[in-house]
């Protein structure tokens, strides 16, 4: 209780978790809703526009609580990590600043043209706003992650004579490779999310013989994405992330997989539980020389464990870490098959009526959000004890003046906020789903 | 060097005071939409004139906040760590506006709908004392210390002498000021968007306003003067301050004018000249201070001595010269889209 660093890495993480839990649907659903109505604009079926109208209903749901809980993420650098803000604001005010000017405004203004304008604008120009609300929202996603990479590899900047980090290099900071990566790995998972949450809403409607025309378009759209972003998820943009972490941070890798020696051949686990006290891992099954393939594309490579690093350069919560790696990466796996296995079915002919196949990717929704979640988890805490990588440590990023209990008290706030919110929105979601897609002519009688 | 951290303070100091333009019509109907509207049809007239608008707004914060963030960092730092739980009370309540606005549509039920009426006002109401609470602690001055850093209890004795509160008499007379005037310019942007009975009692209301805010604004320029003389000691010495506290006053003349022409929009663009007037007015009489100490004058954080290093601040002005019109453009863009006299769509269709 008063450790005020707790408090103020435990509001951060609570409100960025709860945060996330939306944008990823928002930039996910963009994309599939611009593939939709694209698909209306081609084949002149309102099937399509009839799809993308529901969706579009869930996205404006979807966005506002993603707006209004993204305020507090903008704030939180002042008000609980001061000193970090102090220190690095010179350089990562760069790219949050222009995500205000360059995506937040494309976005807040296109957002009501694609909610509200379907009659306004007609099909050409409506699809125009849902392709500038795609764009607007990946522009967004890629600042961000910017922000979030200089803070695991630092480039592009020199330390001033004050201390503070200054900007040496705009380009060498915006296109941070560690960025590239990462940004194409997040913003595969996002269409992963968004492809679930499709599948399971067409697969709900057929189990209950509701919308059957527009169930089935929901389900293939949903199972073919969910298919091909899973692929995109794991290769090549985890593979990518993957070596960057062994270039990078060895240490997190270390920590990832519970590797406490070093050596040639190194394995990976599937099971297994870190023993930190003891320095080793319990019960575990293991497939040798996979860990050095995935970091360094050799089986014999020699991966460096925890024992040769200092322990103060050890992430400090290595049982969640590893934890989250690996449920991050199983929970991908089972995408890949799940999804592998629907398309099959797809194309077999008999996916809307296996209805076992349409209980699993019903239930299947909650998971994709549970796997983006752990993946930031292992970002984050591999990253740790470093706010930024190598040049500030967390303890030193937090507000001094902000007392333990009064960033508690605030986080009690946001607890009670966001449970609100959260039941809110299932029941606005919940409604529109139980309401089912309407056709342009007759949204009134669908929603009395 | 010093020209550039003098461009970032004017340019966080005219965002800021968009924001308070574009987001203050916003805040003014929320105050004003349970007197002026009082069927369902009316209410959703008024959300029919800010729903397309009120988000993009409140970007103009965010994308203020980030300037001062790349500009001034240790500002920012400090402000906002400072004035903790005032800036948690300012983002709690913009949450609220932001759901009650989006979620109101959503359900056609009496109950669900007065709720978030109910909370649309409650938060449009805070928001702005709570925002011209923190430009008075802005005049007034915190307690910075050697390090930059202060830490300030919600309120004291509300006297305006250490130990100060983040609510003191001043700063309270300042949210109350700020009240009046974003509701009063609610008011005109409503006679301008809005017909039939909603108008009628926007106008009315307006024209009691704006005799209060010119009230309450020699009431503040007084107790200003009382918590720091600087500011006006400062002004007969800077001409954009002469230029600007002329602005506000052209602005003002075109309000009243306006409104007794019912030239809504004429009085409306006053409204709107007023307060980018009035705040960069207070911009030039206080620059280069950003955060005053209250405990000792060279601890002031200032234009100067908090500034990021040049050529982060010569990048970012890359940028931003490239971003800026686009985001006036976008205002233009959604005025155009949205221009006439606003009215409810139909169910399902809109706000």
């Amino acid at each position: 209780m008063g450790d005020p660093l707790f408090w103020h890495r435990l509001q951060f993480a609570f409100t960025i978790i709860f945060h996330y839990l939306f944008p990823q649907l928002t930039m996910g659903l963009a994309l599939l809703i611009v593939w939709l109505k694209w698909r209306g604009l081609k084949t002149g079926e309102p099937k399509y526009d009839d799809a993308a109208r529901f969706w579009i209903r869930v996205f404006g749901i979807n966005f506002a609580v993603g707006v209004v809980t993204g305020i507090p993420m903008e704030f939180q650098f002042g008000t609980n990590w001061a000193r970090f803000s102090q220190f690095a604001g010179g350089v990562i005010g760069q790219t949050l600043g222009m995500e205000g000017l360059f995506a937040f405004f494309l976005e807040s203004s296109c957002l009501g043209l694609l909610i509200w304008g379907e009659k306004k604008l007609g099909p050409r120009r409506h699809f125009y706003a849902a392709l500038a609300l795609w764009f607007g929202s990946w522009l967004s996603g890629y600042f961000i992650t910017a922000t979030n990479a200089f803070m695991q590899h630092p480039v592009g900047y020199t330390v001033g004579s004050n201390g503070a980090l200054q900007l040496a290099n705009f380009w060498a900071f915006v296109l941070n490779p560690w960025a590239l990566a990462q940004y194409l790995h997040v913003m595969s998972a996002a269409v992963v999310t968004a492809a679930f949450v499709m599948a399971a809403v067409g697969a709900y409607w057929a189990l209950k013989g509701l919308h059957g025309e527009q169930a089935r378009i929901n389900l293939r759209t949903g199972v073919v994405a969910g298919l091909v972003f899973s692929v995109l998820v794991a290769f090549p943009t985890g593979d990518q992330q993957g070596k960057q972490v062994a270039k990078y941070q060895p240490v997190a890798l270390a920590a990832m997989e519970g590797r406490f020696e070093s050596g040639p051949f190194a394995e990976i686990n599937l099971i297994g539980q870190p023993n930190v006290s003891e320095r080793k891992l319990d019960n575990p099954i293991r497939i040798p020389g996979v860990l050095s393939f995935i970091a360094y594309g050799s089986f014999s490579k020699d991966v460096k464990g925890l024992n040769d690093f200092p322990r103060d350069q050890w992430p400090t919560a290595i049982v969640l870490l590893y934890y989250a790696f690996h449920i991050m990466v199983g929970l991908g796996t089972l995408f890949i098959a799940l999804m592998g296995l629907s398309t099959l079915m797809l194309w077999k002919g008999r996916l809307f009526t296996t209805r076992s196949l349409l209980w699993i990717l019903m239930l299947a929704f909650p998971f994709p959000y549970i796997a983006t979640t752990t993946g930031w988890m292992t970002a984050e805490l591999g990253r740790q004890p470093w706010i930024i990588y190598g040049l500030m440590r967390t303890a030193e990023g937090s507000s001094a003046t902000v007392h333990g209990g009064t960033a508690a008290f605030t986080l009690i706030g946001f607890t009670g906020l966001y449970f609100v919110l959260g039941l809110l929105f299932v029941f606005l979601v919940g409604r529109e789903i139980a309401h089912g897609p309407a056709p342009l002519h007759n949204q009134e009688v669908a929603h009395d | 060097m010093i020209e550039l951290s003098a461009l970032w303070f004017w340019i966080v100091s005219v965002m800021v005071a968009i924001y308070v333009v574009m987001d203050g019509f916003d805040f003014g109907a929320g105050v004003l939409h349970l007197f002026v509207a009082k069927t369902n049809a009316e209410r959703r007239q008024v959300l029919a004139a800010i729903g397309p608008l009120w988000d993009g707004n409140e970007v103009w914060l965010l994308a203020s906040g980030g300037a001062l963030f790349l500009s001034f960092p240790k500002v920012l730092a400090s402000g906002f760590s400072g004035f903790y739980l005032a800036m948690w009370l300012v983002v709690w309540s913009l949450m609220l506006r932001g759901i009650s606005i989006e979620f109101r549509s959503h359900v056609q039920d009496l109950l669900w709908r007065s709720f978030w009426d109910a909370a649309f006002a409650a938060a449009s109401i805070a928001l702005p004392i709570l925002l011209g609470a923190a430009l008075g602690n802005v005049l007034r001055g915190v307690p910075l210390d050697a390090n930059g850093y202060f830490e300030m209890p919600l309120f004291t004795s509300f006297r305006t002498t250490n130990p100060v509160g983040i609510l003191d008499w001043y700063t309270v007379l300042v949210g109350v000021f700020a009240l009046v005037a974003i509701t009063a310019h609610g008011a005109l942007f409503l006679a301008w968007k809005s017909e039939g009975p909603v108008q009628d009692r926007s106008a009315a209301l307006a024209a009691k306003l704006w005799t209060a805010v010119a009230v309450l604004w020699v009431i503040v320029g007084i107790g200003t003067d009382a918590v720091n003389p600087q500011v006006w000691l400062a002004l007969p010495h800077r001409p954009l301050g002469w230029l600007f506290t002329m602005m506000a006053l052209g602005g003002l003349a075109f309000v009243f004018y306006g409104h007794a022409q019912k030239r809504y929009l004429l009085a409306f663009l006053g409204s709107g000249t007023f307060l980018l007037g009035l705040l960069a007015a207070t911009a030039a009489c206080v620059y280069p201070v950003m955060l005053r100490s209250s405990l000792d004058r060279a601890l002031d954080l200032t234009a100067l001595n908090s500034s990021a290093a040049p050529h982060g601040l010569a990048t970012g002005l890359k940028w931003w010269i490239l971003g800026f019109p686009v985001a006036i453009g976008y205002i233009v863009l959604l005025f155009r889209i949205h221009r006439g006299k606003a009215s409810a769509a139909g169910e399902g269709e809109g706000y």
